[in-house]
Order: C-alpha cells, then sequence, then structure tokens
C-alpha cells in the first residue's frame, strides 16, 4: 500500500494534499460552530429555565461569545494604554511567548540530558527519579515566588525567572518521555548494532535517540503548552505587568464588572498555546521520517 | 582451517531450560549450511552464540579460528534476522551504508560500496527510497545488501525468509545463491522450510528439541549452480524425504505419540 501511494504521479498527490486540507479547514469551521452552538445553546437554556446548578448563569458568568469578541475590538476602560484590547493583548502574548520559549529550550534541552543521563545509567535513574517525580508533585505557585527571589538576588532579569519556572513545567514529560523511549528500541535493532561492534555513543546517537524521537515529540508537545502556563503562572509573582499573566490578575479583579476582558485574554492565551502546539507538529513532520502509519 | 568451530556447546537460560547440549560443528570455507528442527530446539539460539549475541553456558565457539566475541569485535559476520530491521528513518542508501559508517569509511568510499550493494542485490534506483515504501521481499534485500556491505566472510541468516510469501521466498532463494556465489562467503542459514533448506545448502544440519541437540548431518551433493529445475529433481526429491525422516526420527512426538492424540484417535 506504501509503495502504491509512493508511485502515485505528483498531480495526484497535490490534489489529495488540497483535499485534505480543505478538509481540515471545513472540520475546523464546523467544531468552531459547534462550540459556539454549545456555549450559546447552554446559556441560553439556563437563563430562560433559571437553572442555578451548578452555577447560575448570566452575563457575568456567562458572557455572550460575540460580546467577547466585539470587546476585543474596544479600548478596555480598566486597565493601560490607549490601544484597542486585541493590540494589547497580542503585546502582551508575544511578551508571555518570549519568556515561553526561553522557557521551552531549557526545559526541553535539560530535560532531554536528563532523560538521557537517566538512560544510561542505572544507578543515576534509581537514584533519582523519584525526586525527578517528586519535583512535579510541588505546586508550581509555590516554586514561583522563591526562584523569582533567588534568581533576583542575582540581578537576573524578572522574565528571565519567568523562563525558569516555565521550563519547570517543560522539562518532566520530556525526562519521562525520552526516558521511556530510549528503553523501547526494537530488541534486534540493538542486537545488529551489537553484531557490527558499535560503542555505547553510536548506539545512541545512531539508534536509542532516533528511534525515541516520535516518543520525545509528544513530550514537547505536552510541553510547548505547559510553558505557557508556566509562564503567565510566573509573571505573578514577578510582578511583571506587560505579560498575558499581568492580565490576568489586573483582569480578574475587574471580572464582575467587565468579564469580557478575561474572556477575552484567555482566548488569547488559548491561541498562544496552540501556535505554540502547532509549530512542534510541524517541526515533527519536518524532523521525523517515519511510515505514514506510524506518525501519531 | 574451518571458519566455524563448535566444540561441546550448551545453553542453559535463566528459567533452568536446556536449550542446548553437547553441540558439536564445524563449518568449512565457501559452505553453506542449513541449520534445520522444530520450534524450541535452539536453531536460533546456536545461531545467536556463533554470533556472540549471546554467551554458551559451556563449550567454546571459534570463528575464523577466533573467539567468537574476537570475531565480533573484528566485524567477521553479516546477520540477517526474520524482520529486515531496516531503520526507519533512513533511507536505503543510508541503511545500507549504516555498518560503513560505524566501521569509519569515508563518504565517498561509502557511496560506491552502497552503489555497488545496491546492484548486487538489484535494487538500483531504490537508494532515497525509505523502508516503509519497500515491499517486504525488497526491504529484506536491503538487509542483505546490509549485511554484506563490509564484506564478512561469514553470513548469519536467522530464517531471514521465513515471513514472505511463497513465490517471493523462491525468487530470493535464487536470488541468495547467486549472491553467495558472487561474494564467496560462508553462510549459515536457520530455516523452518526443508525444500529450502536442500534447495540452498551444501550441508544440512538436522536438529532436534529438549535439550536441543544435532540429530543428523546431511550432505547435499545436487550441482551448482543450483535453478528453480532442480526443485523437480527425483535427487532433490529424495534428499528432502531423507531430512524429512531425519526430523522425524529427531522428534519425540514420533517415537511415542503424546497421550492426546492417541486418546483422539480412539472413537
Amino acid at each position: 500500500m506504501a509503495t502504491i501511494a509512493a508511485e502515485q504521479p505528483a498531480e495526484h498527490r497535490r490534489a489529495a494534499v488540497v483535499r485534505t486540507a480543505a478538509e481540515r479547514v471545513g472540520m475546523l469551521v464546523l467544531v468552531l460552530a459547534a462550540l459556539w452552538g454549545l456555549w450559546e445553546g447552554y446559556r441560553w437554556l439556563w437563563i430562560h429555565e433559571g437553572w442555578t446548578w451548578p452555577f447560575t448563569v448570566d452575563s457575568t458568568t456567562m458572557p455572550h461569545i460575540h460580546d467577547i469578541l466585539r470587546q476585543l475590538f474596544r479600548k478596555p476602560t480598566s486597565g493601560v494604554g490607549g490601544d484597542i484590547l486585541l493590540v494589547q493583548l497580542l503585546h502582551a502574548a508575544w511578551f508571555t511567548a518570549k519568556e515561553a520559549i526561553v522557557g521551552f529550550a531549557l526545559g526541553a534541552s535539560f530535560g532531554f540530558l536528563l532523560g538521557v543521563a537517566l538512560s544510561q545509567f542505572r544507578l543515576l535513574q534509581r537514584g533519582l527519579l523519584p525526586y525527578v517525580v517528586a519535583s512535579q508533585t510541588v505546586p508550581i505557585l509555590a516554586v514561583a515566588p522563591i526562584v523569582v527571589v533567588y534568581l533576583g538576588s542575582l540581578h537576573v532579569a524578572p522574565w528571565f525567572s519567568v523562563a525558569v519556572i516555565a521550563s519547570y513545567l517543560t522539562f518532566f514529560p520530556v525526562t519521562i518521555n525520552t526516558l521511556r523511549g530510549l528503553q523501547s528500541t526494537n530488541r534486534q535493532a540493538l542486537e545488529l548494532m551489537r553484531s557490527y561492534a558499535a560503542g555505547r555513543l553510536s548506539v545512541l546517537w545512531k539508534l536509542r535517540i532516533p528511534a525515541a524521537l516520535p516518543y520525545i515529540f509528544s513530550a514537547l508537545k505536552v510541553s510547548a503548552t505547559a510553558s505557557i502556563v508556566g509562564a503567565i503562572i510566573g509573571e505573578a509573582p514577578s510582578s511583571i505587568q506587560q505579560g498575558l499573566g499581568g492580565f490576568i490578575v489586573n483582569f480578574n479583579q475587574y471580572y464582575s464588572l467587565n468579564p469580557e476582558n478575561l474572556w477575552a485574554t484567555n482566548l488569547i492565551a488559548a491561541l498562544l498555546g496552540i501556535a505554540f502546539f502547532l509549530v512542534i507538529v510541524l517541526v515533527e513532520a519536518i524532523v521525523v521520517r517515519r511510515a505514514p502509519e506510524h506518525v501519531a | 582451517m574451518s571458519v566455524v568451530e563448535i566444540k561441546d556447546v550448551a545453553k542453559r537460560f535463566d528459567g533452568g531450560t536446556v536449550a542446548l547440549e553437547g553441540i558439536e560443528l564445524a563449518i568449512e570455507e565457501r559452505e553453506f549450511v542449513s541449520l534445520i528442527g522444530p520450534s524450541g530446539c535452539g536453531k536460533s539460539t546456536l545461531l545467536r552464540i556463533i554470533g556472540d549475541l549471546i554467551r554458551p553456558t559451556a563449550g567454546t565457539v571459534r570463528v575464523n579460528g577466533k573467539p567468537a566475541a574476537q570475531a565480533r569485535t573484528d566485524r567477521d559476520y553479516g546477520i540477517i534476522f526474520q524482520d529486515a530491521v531496516l531503520y526507519d528513518w533512513r533511507t536505503i542508501a543510508r541503511n545500507i551504508s549504516l555498518p560503513l559508517e560505524l566501521a569509519r569509511w569515508n563518504r565517498r568510499r561509502r557511496n560506491e560500496r552502497v552503489q555497488e550493494m545496491l546492484r548486487l542485490v538489484e535494487l538500483t534506483g531504490f537508494e532515497g527510497h525509505y523502508p516503509w515504501q519497500l515491499s517486504g521481499g525488497m526491504q529484506q534485500r536491503v538487509s542483505i545488501a546490509r549485511a554484506l556491505s563490509f564484506d564478512p566472510s561469514l553470513l548469519l541468516m536467522d530464517e531471514p525468509f521465513g515471513a514472505l510469501d511463497e513465490m517471493t521466498r523462491e525468487r530470493l532463494n535464487l536470488e541468495l545463491l547467486r549472491i553467495w556465489e558472487a561474494s564467496g562467503s560462508t553462510v549459515v542459514f536457520v530455516t523452518h522450510s526443508i525444500a529450502e533448506a536442500v534447495f540452498l545448502s551444501t550441508r544440512v544440519v538436522v536438529m532436534s528439541p529438549r535439550p536441543g541437540r544435532i540429530s543428523h548431518v546431511i550432505p547435499i551433493d545436487l550441482p551448482y549452480p543450483r535453478t528453480a529445475a532442480i526443485r523437480e529433481d527425483p535427487h532433490f526429491f529424495e534428499l528432502v524425504t531423507n531430512v524429512r525422516e531425519a526430523l522425524h526420527l529427531g522428534s519425540d512426538l514420533d517415537r511415542k505419540p503424546a497421550a492426546p492424540a492417541a486418546a483422539e484417535a480412539q472413537p
């Protein structure tokens, strides 16, 4: 089947690509419409019936979606600056994205190296892995201020402290999946390497790591979005106002007056997360060469 | 000097299973020796011991006059499994050149060698393809090319065509003989198929299970080069019959029928 697909003429394949792209766009529109319908339908039903469980529905708890969208193009009464909310939020998103990218790069590199080290040294794995797991049971909200204070005393820029906090959420899935991927190498592929008298490093570099890439990429997808959550959470104790975290804290205080502001911010934060995720998917498609049926 | 010299080899697995016992076998240069026997007779285990992928519990294995471990680090043998075990992320050319990279050949020599190997297995033009774009038979030819790329004196094959359909298998048998004659290497070939063993080999080593032993060694005196027509030769059938009888003599099932089978026959 794979051979047949490879032998198809180029124009057939291009047509197929266009068709799948159209299908995806159609699907996206459909899903968005369905979500909109669910939100507005739920809202209408609860208000109409006067239901109060699990919470009372009104314009404060569930503003209209079109009100949220309209808010994006207004100048916020609460908050800062003279731009419309969308422009302010995009600036904030870019600021947070920079923290998240640095945090992601730090966390993913550290996580990968830690995973490789744990896979190569059994003793290290047994000794260290429980603490790696424990590190994630400590709430990030408890760790964040400590990191800010420590790094602040070293005269590190506050945004970098935020990046470090983001990396704290990033590294863990990468470590665990790298370790798992490196340990699930095909036995015969390893025997083959043994028959070529390959050294430990060659086995790692030419077999174990490439074979682990699908595992590593599924971790990177989780981590990419986690790094944004980390950056947003890290902005609060660092008193950083320019990022999405600052906007969230601010809009939170004025929620009862202007709930649309917070919802609009959430929307932008979610879009940022999706953008990060898609970048990883794109990189994976370029880097990982696999049979079509093996790509997650 | 024998290419492979096995003296009193035994293998006991951790659970206490005796996989092999009292194995004595010498394989001469340019021989094509098949190991055949029912499941659990230890034929694959014996192949792995020759290749130093596992260590025997007792006895010695020498390859090219050296201990098996030394022969392995000297890259004296190429191994081929039932699955092609190609690396998905490498093109066909880069799969074939993997052992050459590990042996630190330079790029120019590697490329030349890859082209030569592709010609040998008749896959010229496929160097840029990925393994999953090839059929099972083509993948197995790539794995043969990879095993031969660094010109090992010994080829270890563990049921290499076991997963392929009958027609592909017969075609690859012919191709393997051609490659064997061209490369001048010695082959140890594990198989389930009596006809395949007789068709390919200079000698067929029949093994019996529990514990794994060599029960018969049958020389195959059919002339080379062998063609598909040999499969219809009366002498071919005679040899196939010899191997089949040797297999049945060596198996417990035929000497004393198992109880359930006997009970089934009664009513």
